[in-house]
């Protein structure tokens, strides 16, 4: 382990204590209307875990965030190198990407739900939407911005545009490219809860509304502290990997 | 040998112009050039005089507007023939590769077996002074050393003609000259003609048989200069009086066009 990532995580330990206690600090201030220590939420938790209704509603959002990943990051990449290749093309079409990444998601998902109705595929759909976008627009301006002594170094050994692809431009690209896949990956959890939250009849964004609609305190904070745990541990070895990256650079 | 190593007829490069309107901007020529085989031939000129075109239209990046150029009889055409060899003025190391990875990386498409690449590599590595660095990323070393890594790579696919763009740029004086001795003892251990562009007149008296001196745009060869040097010379060269008159000369050559270039006329004849 490098100097670095010993400090990455003592860092992180510390930020865990200093939120613990805000936690608790913050219960003692406003107390179990809305709230619970983090001592009963982890007892919560660790019972509520292993009920077979718990495991059916993460494996749907499991499922679900997956897919939509999956579908963000391959047309996110394909869209970035397809772009990103063609100057031409990226001058008339980055200016719409960028106004879609505007658009706020939301107002798009009654029109994905007549599309793909209740379930599954509509999830799917509203997390893959938030994602594509940022990770497209990550990798044409990582393409975009490959060193052109590169490309005529390739040209001159007499590479296929295909091996430049594969061992110049995604190489010297990579880091940038997964910067936008980092950002992909958050946006694409926050699409698919949400989808979930609005209109699904499983998976943990329903279990977080039917929560709120019984006032189940138990629940709801027991949910958001399995989320912000999941995409805090999450974020950190994608940080890593990316270290990793672009520890050569 | 009676062919030229390489031979440009006639060649001549106009650019359209940015908004398209009008003639187009005529970078270069007509140039006539013919390269012996195995000599060390230089190229200097003001800045924007096309040196860099020229190079571009040699290794196949770009078609000449006019003329033809054959390398060893066979005609360039839209690509870089094996034989060619080039190194960049800008860092071309790939930062994702290691010293030893990026020297390869050439030599991955040629059939060759796998240990005679690695006995190819090694000796590049031992060449450049490079050794120790092998498993180094180019982030780790100095401009110098990643121009070295950018020499090897080229090196390994033993071209029989290497061109230089502006290859030490980027170096300090003294580096440059010690790189002068590294591209001269090179030159005669692989028996390649080398076509070098520079900016520096010492550089190019220095280290080439024969100098073209371009003048500015559209770049034309106004002089070739030959230095009469021995094959077997190095950078102390620059001590000998003969050095002196041939760097004379070739300002001679180049003062006016330089003047042009910065949008000087001469103020007295």
């Amino acid at each position: 382990m490098s100097a670095s990532t010993r400090r990455l995580f003592a860092n992180m330990g510390w930020l865990t204590l200093a939120i613990l206690v805000l936690w608790q600090g913050l219960y003692a201030l406003i107390g179990d209307i809305a709230l619970r220590s983090p001592v009963s939420t982890l007892q919560f938790t660790a019972k509520f875990i292993t009920t077979p209704q718990f495991v059916t509603h993460l494996t749907e959002t499991l499922k679900a965030f997956v897919l939509a990943l999956l579908i963000a990051v391959t047309s996110g990449l394909a869209i970035g190198f397809l772009l990103g290749l063609k100057r031409f093309a990226s001058e008339i079409f980055e200016p719409f990407l960028i106004a879609i990444y505007s658009v706020p998601k939301i107002t798009l998902y009654p029109i994905l739900l007549l599309i793909f109705g209740l379930g599954l595929s509509a999830k799917v759909a509203f997390g893959a939407i938030h994602g594509i976008v940022p990770i497209a627009l990550f990798t044409l301006n990582a393409v975009r911005n490959v060193k052109p002594v590169l490309l005529k170094t390739s040209r001159v050994m007499g590479l296929s545009t295909g091996a430049t692809i594969r061992t110049v431009i995604f190489p010297s690209a990579l880091p940038e490219i997964f910067a936008g896949i980092r950002i992909g990956f958050s946006l694409t959890l926050i699409g698919t809860l949400l989808g979930e939250m609005f209109a699904s009849q499983r998976g943990l964004g329903f279990l977080l509304m039917n929560a709120i609609g019984l006032h189940n305190v138990d629940v709801i904070v027991m949910l958001t502290f399995l989320l912000t745990g999941f995409a805090g541990m999450a974020g950190i070895v994608l940080l890593l990997i990316n270290r990793r990256i672009t520890a050569q650079v | 040998m009676t062919q030229p190593h390489i031979r440009l007829t006639d060649v001549e490069m106009t650019f359209p112009r940015p908004d398209g309107v009008g003639e187009g901007i005529h970078a270069l020529g007509p140039i006539q050039l013919d390269l012996r085989h195995g000599e060390f031939f230089a190229v200097v000129g003001p800045s924007g005089c096309g040196k860099s075109t020229l190079l571009e239209l040699m290794i196949g990046l770009t078609s000449p507007t006019k003329g033809s150029i054959t390398f060893e009889g066979q005609p360039i055409n839209g690509s870089c023939p094996d034989g060619i060899g080039v190194v960049f003025q800008e860092d071309a190391s790939f930062a994702w590769l290691t010293v030893r990875d990026n020297i390869a990386f050439g030599l991955r498409r040629m059939a060759l077996d796998r240990r005679e690449q690695d006995e190819r590599v090694d000796k590049a590595l031992a060449m450049m002074g490079l050794v120790e660095f092998a498993d180094a990323y180019p982030s780790q070393l100095s401009g110098g050393m990643r121009q070295r890594v950018c020499i090897a790579r080229t090196l390994v696919t033993e071209p029989r003609l290497i061109l230089l763009d502006e290859p030490f740029g980027a170096l300090d004086q003294q580096t440059r000259l010690l790189m002068g001795d590294e591209i001269l003892s090179l030159w005669r251990k692989t028996g390649a003609t080398i076509f070098l562009i520079t900016h520096a007149l010492d550089e190019a008296a220095m280290l080439a048989d024969r100098i073209g001196v371009m003048s500015s745009r559209p770049g034309q060869l106004i002089d070739i200069v030959e230095t009469h040097w021995p094959r077997d010379r190095d950078s102390r060269i620059v001590e000998q009086d003969a050095f002196g008159a041939v760097t004379a000369r070739l300002w001679r050559s180049l003062r006016v066009e330089s003047m042009k270039a910065i949008g000087k006329k001469e103020a007295s004849s």
